[in-house]
């Protein structure tokens, strides 16, 4: 049964991330990008990390999604894009993908460093919110400032980068 | 066949796979946004199996933290898009070559 769920979200997964690259019009791929944040959602729940599937949901599928949705409304760019890659980038691209696909394949030949447990055997840590964050605020307290701060940060740099300054105000008047 | 850990690193190594070519083959500043987040996710997916098989946490707060970078970063590139659209009126990376020459 878990390996079947397994198959059916690596699929979800993968295939949603396959049509985000080939959809000609933005508004289509963040919807199917949705789909491919689920689908990794539900592989994390197959791993037993429960509160890392919630939070993909509510940060990725939720919040991330809808800021793009929100630039492609403001900017008014939904039209389909002419698809037409250069391609030497396209036989680069393919090239790379390749060996990618090689280098974790070939990975396996040496497994034998790798756990030979199976996602049934599996005794999943970081199960209950707690658990997490019991780590969060004892060992990882100092990067989770930095990343508080990080993020006031970046909030401050948003606003005043898309902050319209003085001289193009005088030039949209 | 029973799924380990491989099953999981295949995955990633796709998802890896598929953004890295999107982030080539397409045109759009947005969708290339998109292809970079799924990008992430592949590596996320990594991260979370190898943390849970080999049962530590570390994995599963790295991906947090990730995350947390991740949301700012896409943040942070809309609002460069969104500036850069009002000086060009453009988002196809093609047509943004002012500093060419």
């Amino acid at each position: 049964m878990v390996d079947f769920l397994f198959y059916l979200f690596a699929l979800i997964t993968v295939l949603g991330a396959g049509a985000v690259v080939l959809s000609r019009n933005p508004v289509n791929a963040a919807m199917l990008l949705i789909v491919s944040f689920m689908g990794t959602a539900s592989l994390f729940v197959t791993l037993g990390a429960y509160f890392l599937a919630a939070v993909q949901v509510a940060v990725y599928a939720g919040a991330v999604i809808v800021l793009f949705l929100f630039i492609i409304m403001l900017l008014n760019v939904d039209a389909a894009e002419q698809f037409r890659p250069d391609y030497v980038t396209f036989a680069g691209g393919l090239i790379a993908a390749a060996l990618m696909i090689l280098g974790t394949l070939k990975l396996f030949e040496r497994g034998e460093n790798f756990t030979l447990l199976t996602l049934q055997e599996l005794d999943p840590v970081g199960v209950s919110t707690q658990s997490f964050g019991m780590e969060l605020f004892t060992t990882y307290m100092l990067p989770f400032q930095v990343a508080g701060i990080l993020l006031l940060i970046a909030m401050l740099g948003v606003v005043f980068i898309s902050k319209r300054d003085k001289e193009t105000r005088k030039d949209a008047a | 066949m029973t799924i380990g850990l491989n099953e999981f690193l295949v995955v990633s190594g796709l998802l890896f796979t598929i953004g890295f070519v999107g982030l080539l083959i397409r045109r759009n500043t947005l969708v290339l946004f998109m292809c970079l987040e799924i990008m992430l996710n592949g590596v996320n997916v990594a991260l979370v199996a190898f943390s849970q098989f080999n049962g530590t946490m570390d994995g599963n707060l790295l991906v947090f933290f990730i995350i947390t970078v991740a949301a700012a970063e896409v943040a942070v590139g809309l609002a460069i898009l969104v500036a850069l659209f009002r000086k060009r009126q453009t988002v196809y990376v093609q047509e943004l070559n002012a500093l060419k020459n």
